[in-house]
């Protein structure tokens, strides 16, 4: 994406060019022959010479796909332009590929090779040879500009490679990706985390191989990589938390500086994590939960208390203390509530909620709060979580609840939200000021609203006993309400408000009775006949009363009122069966023949129970336990209780429902495992990156920690007065003066924070080398501690390091007394500038010499001292553990060999080409050549008259009885490029005779089958050669030197690694020698060390280098290492030299 | 993560869709539709709808439906928040947002969308980047590019996303260089039918337009900062300078960006600048109604208050209104019932008022509902917060830039219940 400049579509160019499209459109016209007519004339656009044309094309051609019409027939058309000069067409012909390549995955595969030019762009250039040679990084390396365009091409080059969804090129994806994942530049590092999805998602069985990229991205230390890959383990791997273990205080480190999308991933991934690696910090307090609550989010006085409290009721239990690293989490993580993106706040709420100790969780309140600010959709969302917030932690809301007031304008969905969160914080203390806010709701002409406002009310009743009372007759007065969905809502509310306690409310029962005239609503009507008949006791005359006038309308009414007639005339004929009997068996028969098969079986069911027959015995005694039994009340609650099992802010929890991928929130671990795996090694490997913490490997620290030094002693603090002397006018008030001064001892403080900070950046402008950005960030973190410390000593310490640097630095103690030294003197300089600007002078001095300072070390330090510095500081990681490793031990051998032994010295055993056995292949077997068959081999020898074909040898028996004439090699039909050198024709073969021939075939280093005839005087018969990959090689020979530094050319791209097993007859030198030699025609090179094999070779017609390695490591366990610029070539060798050896 | 999109007018057509991923058959908006069939009005579709395979998250803004379709668990304010970015985009880019804006520079918008997500992952999402990738139309470019036929490829490369600050271009030269802040406040409050404040806060912003050579590095400070209770920044701020200092230290993003947001919170006394006497009142016997509104100034620190505009939902049984403004012009729309009066601004000496009659439906009984009162109001050079800017400095480049700052003051979510 990045690789080509901005272009833009104009507004008037593309109303001309978009208007005649719409004209065109199908869809208006609608005719398939205006259709291909179109189509035709975009082809010829696009077969034109004139840039211009192919870009209208293909403007119009994308403006096709937007609007979702079908523009795959031209794809053959427009996969011709993928190499096209011009950037903006380049551009449209990859929207276009990405978008149709699914569908014509053969045609697509034409375009890879573009791709993978890209990739490899200028190798030579790249600042990466210079750490991959031998050489000491010099200072142009680590100052090349970031700008390279070259890495813009490469991510462009890789982003569209990989979004080709096409099978086949799977392997070529996976080593672009592997290749870019340890490319110089983070941002193509970046486009490969991208990528590692794709790939997934095409392949999944690529799984094992992408972890390994994962896990080798997570250790970058960029921020620009961070989210990505953090993104790409979120997909491929959740499962393997074990991989961020030594990750995790760099994660949580670099998040602030993160953008805003990938720190959603990452916190949210985190919060995972936490939850499986450390206590929880509430295990103690769950016993304190129901007394603390409320008193929880109020002042800190009060929390102290709890505290207090806690510790004397716990203290039989083990003292719960906080891990470090859980701290830090919480920490680095509460700054982003400030982000103006409403995602990553979002993520550190649920962060905070799910981790932290409940006295902190109150913090999260301000910033939801301020979500609802914002458009309709993310309040939505944000009310959703904040209503199941609110249920476990009522007192984190109280103080806003005013912000849930309920305006006319909201959309209703966010006023019934609003609505339930009021409700869940309604308690007794403000339950009056929330029911008249209700009150004002119930008037609104938002019908859905008042109900689910009635609803409130009655669950704000039943939580509180207390207005309960008050309640109902609010309720009651609703029931004269003119709208009859007011009425019916307040009837089924009421009508469980009731169940609690019937007793005292006869009056409403009554009340209600009457109603029966007037609401028509059914579910209204069948709580009220429900109601009258579970407490007809309470009232004797209305109830038959009621049930007759319900005989009436039977007929009429609605199912579910149907049934609540005949359930009170059962309770009626039960209880006062005098009055009732009659009209219970008019109901009843009414409702035998009713047309809903489930009343009529109540029906049936009834009768048999309430009215005694012979038959029916034991039940109709118990008929009035069973229908006047006590029932318990409902319970009214949130829907959205216990939503928390949820991951709050996921698709889940919105849902209430497990969506596809979403990844359980783990429960505590009752044990906390062991936090030591998150320690990054001391000494380890020079490409673990100390993501920083405490334990960041010595070394960085004193690198970063130099190169701080140097900035701070830059007399930034007095340069910038200096200069804002002048810039501070329009606005700035005298007032302003005596206010700074007041607070002089801040600002003295603050002076050094700012310098470094203005440091930095002005530095980085400066240089604008990609270095500097990652290097900025790992000051970064430093330096915030840095402040940190800086603002606990005021001025006069502010040089002494704080104590947490002490802690962590440890024994650096010299290096550390100069620059406490040096540091110190910066202060005070620019402090000293603060009152006189002409002290400036002296500081660039000073910055000179801390300049001098620190570049002769760089360059004369030992080189051991060298590869970590430049790890450090200069470079992206190396490739891949191994092969860093194995440059390290080569370089050691290359160093010893050039001591005691010489190339010659080593005197290996050269294989002659013929040494091998040689395989032959049929070309046509006897019975298909009637009588006449015909076998190839590879002689391994140059051919003679041309050096770039390879020599095949033809052996042809005649097994017929009469003789073959004028055997020769007859219309070759080579592809492209291949190149046929025919035998000299063969005038006769006897019957039972033998000949043998040369021939030669250019191959075009392809494994391309070649086609010829062979013709007899006869005959005719059609035969291919297809070569093994192996033979369409030469051997060279070349020193051990020379070997080592062609492979140092080809590595990245061109160097294809497998591991294997060795079988046991497979495990003498002899014998992989020759399995390697059989199966390609390479020669061996020497090699100092015993349990390596080389062989190099060139292919035929490019002469490229093909080199193979060969590691034997312990027991069976061999890697096979292939360099080549032929990447297909070097994939098959892999193959069959790997099916050599195993065999 | 994100899927496709699809952009729906509000007729439901699809006008546009983009797939980050394989293609997705327009066919899923189906479920999307039924949805806004049950929904009576368009912003009360639900934000996230499951669908059997996919779930479709939307926003709407500008009269269109943006559907995202996502296939699996993915923070939905993440997506949701990215739709709003897609929009804003749009709207940096074209001026206005809307349908016809969209169809006319579909293959602008088509590779804005393009760069935006890769693999449906957000990739580049500031506006500084994306203009330097795709750019802008301009009226210029425009006739440039008619005349000579060229297009307008931009022959360097963008760096934004390498750089070390990545909300900023590199190399931004200027010959005046200049940086604006506009401080707006809005009122949100509910006024209770008596004239009491129920609830009322200040949300405040700070936009910004600075246009400034190279790497300028800025500093604000407040004469009191104490006042902002919740804040949240733009990327670039510093955060630790201001959890110690209070004191805004930033890299501006090229152009127009939003600096800060804040809140003051409910605790402290808002000053209410106007206040509204009304008397609405339906009679239960005739279909006739009262109807008086006024609009006087409250706490305007001595400033005018102006740009009046009320608007009230009137009930469904309302027929027409017969009104007479005393100021200022006032519209019904018996269809859907909303009154709008534009009164403009306030004089002291002589309140607007608007009085008149409501006549009713025939047979009907009067609405239990009395309707609200929205207001909208605007206050020049006045933050009512009483937020006050101290000074601006610019560190890092040598020249002297021209620097402005604006006040005002506006009625957000401003109601009164009557």
């Amino acid at each position: 994406m990045a690789a080509s400049p901005a272009y833009g579509e104009e507004k008037g160019g593309s109303s001309s060019l978009g208007e005649p499209e719409y004209g065109h459109d199908p869809a208006s016209g609608g005719i398939f022959s205006s259709d291909y007519k179109r189509h035709d004339d975009l082809k010829e656009m696009l077969d034109s010479n004139k840039d211009s044309l192919k870009l209208e094309a293909m403007k119009r051609i994308v403006a096709m796909i937007a609007r979702g019409k079908n523009a795959s027939d031209l794809f053959p058309a427009v996969v011709k332009n993928v190499a096209c000069k011009n950037i903006e067409v380049k551009k449209l012909v990859y929207v276009y590929l990405v978008r149709y390549a699914e569908e014509q995955q053969d045609l697509a595969l034409l375009s890879i090779s573009t791709f993978q030019r890209g990739l490899k762009v200028s190798w030579s250039e790249d600042p990466g040879e210079v750490w991959r040679s031998t050489e000491p990084p010099t200072a142009a390396a680590s100052h090349m500009s970031p700008q390279d365009p070259n890495q813009l091409i490469r991510a462009s080059a890789l982003r569209v490679l990989s979004s080709i969804r096409v099978p086949i090129i799977v392997p070529i994806m996976m080593l672009a990706i592997k290749e870019a994942a340890s490319d110089m530049s983070p941002y193509v590092r970046k486009t490969a985390a991208h990528a590692i999805p794709k790939l997934y998602s095409l392949d999944s069985d690529q799984k094992d191989q992408l972890i390994e990229v994962i896990e080798k991205l997570l250790a970058d230390k960029t921020t620009l990589v961070a989210g990505s890959v953090v993104m790409a383990f979120e997909e491929v791997c959740p499962e393997r938390i074990d991989l961020i273990h030594k990750n995790y205080r760099k994660l949580c480190n670099l998040l602030i500086d993160v953008e805003e999308w990938g720190q959603v991933v990452i916190i949210n991934m985190l919060t995972r994590y936490a939850r499986t690696q450390f206590l929880s910090p509430n295990q103690n307090e769950s016993l304190l939960e129901e007394n603390t609550e409320k008193a929880f989010y109020g002042s800190e006085e009060e929390d102290a208390k709890d505290a207090k409290a806690e510790a004397a009721s716990l203290a039989k239990r083990k003292p719960y203390v906080m891990d470090p690293d859980h701290r830090l989490l919480l920490r680095n993580t509460k700054p982003l509530l400030q982000s103006r993106n409403a995602a990553v706040v979002m993520a550190v709420a649920q962060l905070y909620f799910h981790l932290a100790p409940k006295a902190e969780v109150g913090v999260i309140a301000k910033a939801l709060v301020r979500l609802l600010r914002s458009h309709s959709e993310v309040q939505y969302v944000v009310l959703q979580n904040v209503a199941t917030m609110s249920i476990k932690r009522r007192g984190m809301f109280e103080p806003y609840l005013k912000s849930f007031y309920i305006r006319s304008t909201d959309p209703t969905q966010i006023k019934i939200l609003k609505l339930e969160v009021l409700t869940n914080l309604a308690n007794e203390t403000n339950i009056s000021t929330i029911l008249r806010e209700f009150q004002t709701y119930i008037r609104s002409m938002d019908k859905d609203f008042v109900a689910a406002t009635i609803q409130a009310i009655g669950r704000c009743a039943t939580n509180i006993g207390k207005v309960r009372d008050t309640c109902l007759n609010g309720l009651v007065q609703l029931l004269s309400n003119r709208d009859e969905l007011v009425v019916a809502e307040s009837v089924v509310v009421i009508k469980k408000l009731l169940q609690m306690q019937p007793a005292q409310h006869s009056e409403i029962i009554k009340h209600m009775a009457k109603l029966t005239d007037n609401i028509q609503v059914p579910m209204a009507r069948a709580s009220i006949l429900w109601l009258i008949g579970e407490y007809c006791e309470h009232v004797p005359k209305i109830a038959p009363d009621v049930l007759r006038k319900m005989a009436k309308s039977f007929t009429n009414e609605e199912d579910i009122v149907k049934l609540q007639v005949i359930n009170l005339a059962a309770k009626l004929y039960l209880t006062n069966s005098k009055q009732s009997k009659l009209l219970t068996q008019y109901v009843l028969n009414l409702a035998k023949y009713d047309q809903n098969y489930d009343i009529r079986d109540r029906a049936r069911f009834i009768r048999q129970l309430i009215v005694p027959t012979e038959k029916s015995g034991a039940l109709n005694k118990y008929a009035k336990k069973l229908f006047l039994a006590q029932k318990p009340a409902p319970i009214l609650e949130s829907s959205f209780k216990d939503r928390d099992h949820f991951q709050l802010g996921s698709l889940s929890h919105l849902l209430n429902a497990k969506a596809v991928g979403y990844q359980e929130l783990p429960d505590w671990p009752d044990e906390a495992p062991d936090p030591s795996v998150r320690n990054v090694e001391v000494c380890g490997a020079p490409w673990v990156h100390g993501g920083g913490g405490a334990k960041v490997p010595e070394w960085t620290k004193c690198t970063s920690r130099e190169k701080r030094k140097e900035k701070v002693e830059k007399p930034f603090y007095s340069d910038s007065e200096g200069e804002s002397g002048p810039t501070e006018s329009a606005d700035s008030e005298p007032e302003s003066g005596s206010e700074e001064n007041s607070s002089s001892s801040s600002s003295g403080s603050s002076s050094s924070g700012t310098e470094e900070e203005e440091e930095e950046e002005e530095e980085d402008s400066g240089e604008q080398s990609e270095d500097k950005e990652e290097e900025e960030e790992e000051e970064k973190r430093p330096k915030r501690k840095d402040k940190e410390g800086s603002h606990k000593a005021v001025l006069g310490r502010v040089g002494s390091p704080s104590e947490e640097e002490e802690e962590e630095e440890g024994a650096k103690k010299s290096k550390k007394k100069v620059l406490q030294g040096r540091k110190g003197r910066a202060e005070t300089s620019s402090e000293a500038s603060t009152s006189e600007s002409s002290s400036s002078g002296s500081d660039s001095g000073s910055e000179a010499e801390a300049k001098q300072r620190k570049a002769p070390p760089s360059s004369k330090a030992s080189s051991k001292e060298i590869s970590l510095l430049d790890l450090d500081d200069f470079t992206p990681p190396p490739p891949q553990p191994i092969p860093s490793s194995s440059i390290i031990s080569t370089s050691l051998v290359t160093d010893l060999e050039g001591l005691t032994l010489t190339d010659t010295s080593l005197t290996p055993t050269l294989l002659s080409p013929a040494f091998s056995a040689v395989k032959t292949y049929e070309l046509l077997h006897r019975m298909a050549g009637e009588g006449l068959a015909v076998e190839y081999c590879f002689s391994r020898r140059p051919f003679p008259g041309d050096p770039h074909m390879v020599a095949v040898q033809i052996q042809i028996s005649n097994n017929t009885d009469t003789e073959v004439k004028n055997l020769r090699v007859n219309e070759p039909k080579p592809l492209s490029g291949m190149r046929i050198q025919e035998f000299p024709e063969i005038e006769h073969l006897a019957p039972g005779d033998t000949a043998s021939v040369v021939m030669g075939i250019d191959f075009c280093d392809s494994t391309q089958a070649a086609n010829f005839q062979l013709c007899t005087h006869t005959r005719q018969f059609y035969v291919s050669i297809q070569p093994p990959v192996g033979e369409l090689m030469a051997p060279v020979f070349m020193s051990e030197n020379e070997f080592k530094k062609e492979q140092g050319k080809l590595m990245g791209m061109s160097e294809i690694t497998e591991k294997l097993v060795l079988p046991e007859k497979c495990r003498s030198d002899h014998t992989i020698v020759q399995q390697v030699t059989s199966a390609a025609n390479v020669g061996r090179v020497p090699c100092g060390a015993s349990n390596e094999y080389r062989f190099a070779a060139k292919t035929v017609t490019s002469g490229s280098l093909v080199l193979i390695t060969l590691e034997w490591r312990e027991g069976s366990m061999a890697q096979l290492t292939i360099n080549s610029e032929k990447m297909v070539i070097g994939t098959m060798l892999v193959k069959d030299i790997i099916q050599a050896l195993t065999q | 993560m994100i899927h496709s999109l699809f952009l729906i007018n509000s007729s439901g057509d699809i006008f546009l869709e983009k797939h980050w991923k394989s293609v997705v058959s327009r066919s899923v908006c189906d479920y999307f539709f039924e949805a806004q069939e049950r929904a009576s009005e368009a912003e009360n579709v639900p934000p996230v709808i499951p669908t059997p395979h996919h779930y479709l998250l939307s926003v709407y803004r500008h009269k269109i439906f943006f559907v995202a379709v996502i296939q699996s668990e993915v923070p939905p304010l993440f997506v949701i928040e990215f739709l709003h970015r897609v929009v804003d985009t749009f709207q940096d880019y074209f001026g206005v947002c809307s349908e016809v804006i969209i169809k006319d520079n579909v293959v602008v918008v088509y590779e804005v969308l393009e760069e935006m997500l890769d693999n449906g992952f957000p990739l580049a999402t500031e506006s500084n980047i994306l203009k330097e990738l795709i750019k802008p139309p301009t009226i210029l470019r425009t006739v440039v590019n008619t005349i000579t036929g060229s297009t307008n490829v931009g022959d360097q490369l963008p760096t934004g996303q390498l750089s070390v600050v990545p909300w900023r271009r590199t190399g931004v030269k200027y010959t005046n260089n200049e940086a604006y802040f506009d401080v707006i406040e809005e009122i949100d409050a509910i006024i209770d039918k008596s004239g009491s404040t129920i609830t009322a806060e200040i949300q405040g912003v700070i936009d910004a337009c600075v246009k400034l050579t190279g790497m300028p590095d800025l500093t604000l400070s407040f004469m009191n900062p104490r006042l902002l209770d919740d804040v949240s920044f733009h990327p670039c701020v510093r955060f630790k300078r201001w959890e110690s200092e209070r004191i805004l230290s930033f890299i501006p993003p090229d152009g127009n960006f939003r600096l800060l947001s804040y809140h003051v919170s409910a605790q402290n006394l808002v000053a209410i600048p106007v206040y509204v006497k009304h008397n609405i009142s339906f009679r239960d016997s005739s279909s006739l109604g009262r109807f008086e509104i006024t609009v006087g100034p409250k706490q305007t620190m001595g400033k005018t208050v102006e740009g009046v505009m009320v608007t009230s939902q009137m009930p469904k049984s309302v027929l027409n209104m017969t009104l007479t403004p005393s100021q200022g012009t006032h519209v019904f729309d018996p269809v859907t019932k909303l009154l709008s009066w534009d009164v403009g601004k306030i004089n002291p000496q002589k309140l607007p008022s608007l009085k008149g009659s409501v006549s009713l439906q025939a047979g009907t009984s009067k609405p239990d509902e009395n309707p609200t009162i929205n207001l909208q109001f605007k206050i020049q050079q006045l933050a009512i917060s009483g937020l006050k800017v101290n000074r601006l400095d610019m560190y890092g480049e040598k020249y002297k830039p021209f620097k402005g700052i604006k006040y005002m003051t506006k009625a957000g979510k401003f109601q009164v219940r009557t």
